[in-house]
């Protein structure tokens, strides 16, 4: 078995849903998470506040330098994400087919490195 | 006494083969390789004096396989947890599932898996299928050899990691990963077709190998027939310079009539079947043009009918565009025209192409030699735009005169 991070890639610029597409984005997810649970392929899961609420830390010499923002802006930033437990890549991108759905936002499928 | 030629045959034939049974035992394509590159030399040092064995294959996979095993034995001393994982990862596999028994199947859907960047899927198919080396395959596609080295050590490294599997896909993926196989099988084809005929070979291989491995695949069977049919007339599409002559030019007795025979054949069984698809329906009109004696004979109005068939199940401008000069001969120049102006296709040279020609029958003399113009502009194989250059010459003079 293999981790894998499905990361849900939000944009940066893009509408926002309005609250009852929003109510059901939230449902599928829900749903989407419960069937993850069932296969006993559910690792962990949560969405994130927006970057405007991320605060950096940076090495400076040997102090640690604490900044207002995210790393970089970008046109897309990490709105979410699942990591599961998949035997191989075609299984994890099936779990992420399903993400995309549920989300309806593009999703990123990277595998973890073994443990060491 | 068998000859270094004689290995190499075998190594072109047997590499795919003895690549997929090893990964399979070893779970690791560049351990697959090493085992099977060192039975070659093996085989290369002592064919000479033994001969060839009955089975060349089977000795080459024996002799690759016991070569990993020594090798893994030695590294086990060495690096025991490694080791330990390969072997174990081995033993993980699972067992063989339904009908399909040839390792090199799942090679095939491994190298076109759909998560490895398209021209990567190529080179590894051409790499570990094929056996041809990364230089052989950078000359073809005219990639820098770092370049192509690094694409395939990436491909490598992604399989490995993000653990793409070594098996053929279930019923419900498999209609989309066959599409992935057989447009990666095509693309060397006309790669090929452009330049080196050795990929023209190779694609044809792989294309014999793909319908014998999945015989109820109409598809995979139409795009073996589209090549044969294609590839018959690979000899006569070359003048005696070199230069590039049209379908309607060629010298038909040029054809090769046993690829053409086999093709056919194949274009009826997909007919017979009754499953149509764009491979099986192009090749059909390869047929079509192939049955004719002569240029003349051609049945445009049964050409027409299977673009209008190809348009519905796979439309595209490309289509539309082959669509228009079979209007042209069915209902007039004037009428192909006005289909072939409405395309978006400036980018494609033979797009100006066939402007050019429908300008010239049109008597727009002018227009057709700018066509022409833009045309040999946009092409990048130096024997069409010969022919390109030469039929804007001929143009030229005839308006001037």
């Amino acid at each position: 078995m293999t981790h894998y991070l499905l990361s849900v890639v939000t944009p940066a610029d893009g509408q926002p849903p309005t609250p009852e597409q929003l109510g059901e984005i939230m449902r599928n997810v829900e749903a989407f998470n419960q069937e993850l649970r069932d296969a006993g392929a559910w690792v962990f899961a949560g969405g994130l506040h927006g970057p405007d609420t991320a605060t950096m830390l940076r090495p400076s010499g040997d102090d640690v330098l604490i900044t207002d923002g995210p790393y970089a802006e970008g046109k897309e930033y990490l709105g979410g994400l699942s990591l599961i437990e998949a035997p191989d890549l075609d299984a994890a991108l099936e779990w992420g087919r399903k993400a995309v759905r549920a989300t309806t936002l593009p999703i990123e499928v990277r595998p973890f490195m073994d443990q060491p | 006494m068998p000859d270094a030629s004689e290995v190499e045959a075998a190594f072109r034939a047997e590499y795919g083969r003895a690549v997929s049974v090893l990964v399979r035992f070893l779970g690791d394509i560049d351990l697959a390789e090493e085992a099977v590159q060192d039975a070659f030399i093996t085989a290369l040092q002592k064919w000479p004096h033994t001969g060839v064995p009955p089975s060349p294959a089977g000795w080459i996979i024996t002799t690759a396989r016991n070569r990993a095993i020594d090798r893994l034995r030695r590294e086990a001393k060495r690096d025991e947890r490694q080791a330990e994982a390969l072997l174990l990862h081995t033993a993980d596999a699972p067992p063989e599932e339904g009908p399909v028994r040839d390792e090199r199947l799942r090679l095939i859907f491994t190298c076109c898996h759909p998560a490895l960047a398209p021209q990567a899927q190529v080179a590894l198919t051409l790499r570990l299928l094929g056996g041809l080396t990364t230089p052989q395959i950078a000359r073809a596609f005219l990639v820098p050899e770092p370049t192509m080295a690094q694409r395939i050590v990436r491909a490598k490294a992604k399989i490995r990691d993000a653990r793409i599997p070594y098996r053929v896909p279930r019923d419900a993926d498999l209609p989309d990963r066959i599409k992935g196989v057989l447009a990666v099988i095509y693309l060397i084809f006309n790669q090929g077709y452009d330049g080196t005929s050795e990929l023209t070979a190779e694609a044809v291989r792989l294309g014999r190998l793909l319908a014998a491995l999945m015989p109820d695949e109409p598809e995979a069977v139409g795009l073996l027939a589209l090549m044969l049919l294609v590839d018959a007339r690979g000899e006569a599409r070359r003048g005696s310079g070199g230069e590039f002559v049209p379908l309607p030019e060629q010298d038909r007795a040029r054809w090769d009539g046993e690829l053409i025979a086999e093709g056919q054949a194949l274009v009826r069984r997909c007919l017979r079947r009754g499953r149509p698809g764009p491979y099986q329906i192009q090749a059909a009109i390869q047929a079509v043009h192939s049955d004719a004696a002569t240029a003349d004979a051609t049945d445009w109005g049964q050409i027409l009918r299977l673009y209008d068939q190809l348009m519905t199940v796979a439309p595209s401008p490309v289509v539309a565009l082959n669509r228009a000069v079979a209007v042209a001969e069915t209902e007039g120049p004037r009428q192909a025209l006005a289909l072939v102006d409405a395309l978006d296709l400036d980018a494609y040279h033979v797009f100006h192409a066939v402007r050019a020609d429908l300008l010239r029958r049109l008597g727009r003399g002018t227009e057709a030699v700018q066509a022409y113009e833009q045309a040999i502009a946009r092409s990048d194989s130096a024997a069409e735009r010969g022919y390109l250059d030469r039929r804007r010459r001929e143009l030229v003079q005839r308006v001037r005169g």
